[in-house]
């Protein structure tokens, strides 16, 4: 009888341990590693590269990893035409000539482009809506993988349900390829938005809540106790200037991605250190000024007013 | 120990989960981002993160000369992967790049493999007793050569993991990924001694 009695209350308790524990820590081993790489990833800045020489440049500017890509997004957008996941050539020569993390872009819903470059032993994979998605109603199952991915979201429901799929880290889209930073600005104003609705919010609403945003209500319920995503975040999409990547990190990015912004400036190795800077000392005005002093020109941009909405990369993903 | 300030070195890197880990031990954790605040704390924690962004940011601020004269000078520290190839000797695989030079021991980068090699693991720890340590290596380095100075406290797949010397402490792994705070308890009570 003692033992059928401790055995029950040990299921009893079980159960009650496993309720009561948060989404984040029931996930798998593998799963928690990943996310344990974006968290070293913070406070730093991911830059594309296009080839080893820039991926040096990069490296030595500070950057805690680089993206490897073909064409830079200001360049695909200039092209048009099909954007794919790169030559896995340019890509291994990029790993070979840096010790950072080398990250790789694959088309949303692309999971053969994701596994070519999960072979190739890629440290992340950014599942962009950069490039040209190659399915319009799904992502990639991301818990299918043992390297991490990267997405890009708009909004709280968008960031839940990549994290649902498996994404260990997420980062708000912004417009990529611009060097206009109010698109990256209004997704993070609303991403935060999001989520100090959800934490005021009585249990009772969360379920509708879930229904409405489209997103995991288990992960709504870890909102609600954490007040922030499970995974950290980071922004992209339109940063150009130090004070850009400052700006983004006050309203809450941990770290951010630059694209175009560096190799499409006047002066990339300069710029690079620049933003390097300005995303640890993104509080300390004197030293923001010190460091976006004498950079050269900025890319020129495209004002993202003047894109009509089939030109914006950002509704790329569902 | 709530009296105790401690430093986190905030440059770059896994910093949040270290601040996390020493609240939950009872510790109000200090951000350290200026040289002058390495005068305020009683230990500091140099946390993962890309070894090559944080030399670059400690020299370029001024802060590189303070923090080794602290250290040298018995601030407690200790070091998680990129902060333990911070506080090596010098670094096999990349001999260009700086280290502060503290400890007696070199280190080779990315050591295990990229990321796709990046495992879990249990440690046997001295002076953690039986239970063993659960521990996550990313992208860790791994020591390549130890001084006679150094005290290894825990080995794994035949290469010391957790080294000590004087008030010094450097692990390859992430102890602050964990739900096991005894490592960075063990820092601690190395400063309270």
């Amino acid at each position: 009888m003692s033992y059928l009695k401790a055995n029950k209350k040990n299921y009893a308790e079980k159960v009650k341990d496993m309720s009561e524990k948060l989404w984040s820590q029931r996930q798998s081993a593998q799963w928690k590693k990943n996310v344990g790489l974006a968290e070293m990833l913070k406070g730093g800045v991911i830059m594309d590269v296009v080839n080893a020489e820039q991926a040096i440049i990069a490296e030595k500017a500070g950057a805690a990893a680089v993206m490897a890509l073909e064409r830079v997004p200001a360049d695909i957008r200039k092209d048009g035409g099909v954007a794919r996941m790169s030559d896995p050539k340019m890509i291994r020569e990029i790993q070979e000539a840096v010790s950072i993390p080398v990250m790789a872009k694959a088309r949303i819903g692309h999971f053969v482009e994701a596994k070519i470059l999960e072979a190739l032993e890629i440290d992340f994979i950014d599942e962009s809506e950069v490039l040209t998605p190659a399915d319009d109603q799904y992502h990639i199952y991301k818990h299918d993988f043992q390297v991490p991915f990267v997405c890009g979201c708009r909004n709280l429901g968008e960031a839940l349900r990549r994290i649902g799929e498996g994404a260990a880290m997420i980062r708000t889209k912004g417009e990529a390829g611009t060097g206009d930073v109010i698109e990256a600005v209004r997704h993070m104003r609303t991403l935060k938005d999001g989520i100090r609705k959800i934490q005021n919010m009585p249990n009772e609403q969360l379920m509708t809540e879930a229904r409405d945003l489209g997103a995991p209500y288990e992960l709504l319920l870890e909102i609600k106790e954490t007040g922030k995503l499970p995974v950290p975040n980071f922004s992209a999409g339109g940063v150009a200037t130090p004070a850009d990547a400052a700006l983004m990190m006050q309203l809450g990015a941990e770290s951010v991605f630059v694209g175009s912004g560096i190799f499409k400036s006047d002066d990339p190795e300069k710029r690079a250190k620049a933003i390097v800077e300005a995303v640890t000392y993104y509080n300390d005005y004197k030293k923001l000024a010190e460091i976006s002093e004498d950079l050269g020109a900025p890319m020129v941009g495209i004002n993202c007013d003047h894109l009509i909405d089939n030109e914006k990369f950002a509704g790329r993903g569902w | 120990m709530d009296d105790l300030a401690i430093g986190v070195l905030t440059l770059q890197g896994g910093f949040d989960k270290h601040m996390e880990a020493l609240k939950k031990l009872g510790v109000n954790p200090v951000k350290v981002r200026e040289a002058r605040e390495l005068d305020a704390i009683d230990g500091l924690i140099i946390p993962g993160g890309e070894s090559t962004t944080i030399i670059r940011l400690l020299k370029n601020f001024g802060i590189y000369d303070r923090l080794r004269e602290k250290i040298e000078n018995g601030l407690p520290v200790f070091g998680t992967c990129a902060g333990m190839i911070l506080l090596s000797k010098g670094i096999d695989s990349h001999p260009g790049q700086e280290t502060l030079d503290l400890m007696d021991f070199r280190v080779s980068r990315n050591d295990y493999g990229r990321q796709i090699d990046s495992f879990d693991a249990t440690l046997k720890i001295e002076g953690l007793g039986d239970e063993p340590v659960p521990a996550v290596f990313i992208r860790a380095p791994r020591i390549t050569e130890i001084g006679s100075s150094l005290e290894v406290l825990s080995l794994y797949d035949g290469s010391p993991v957790l080294v000590r010397q004087g008030t010094m402490l450097a692990a390859s792994f992430h102890p602050e990924l964990t739900e096991d705070l005894r490592v960075h308890n063990l820092f601690l009570s190395m400063i309270v001694q």
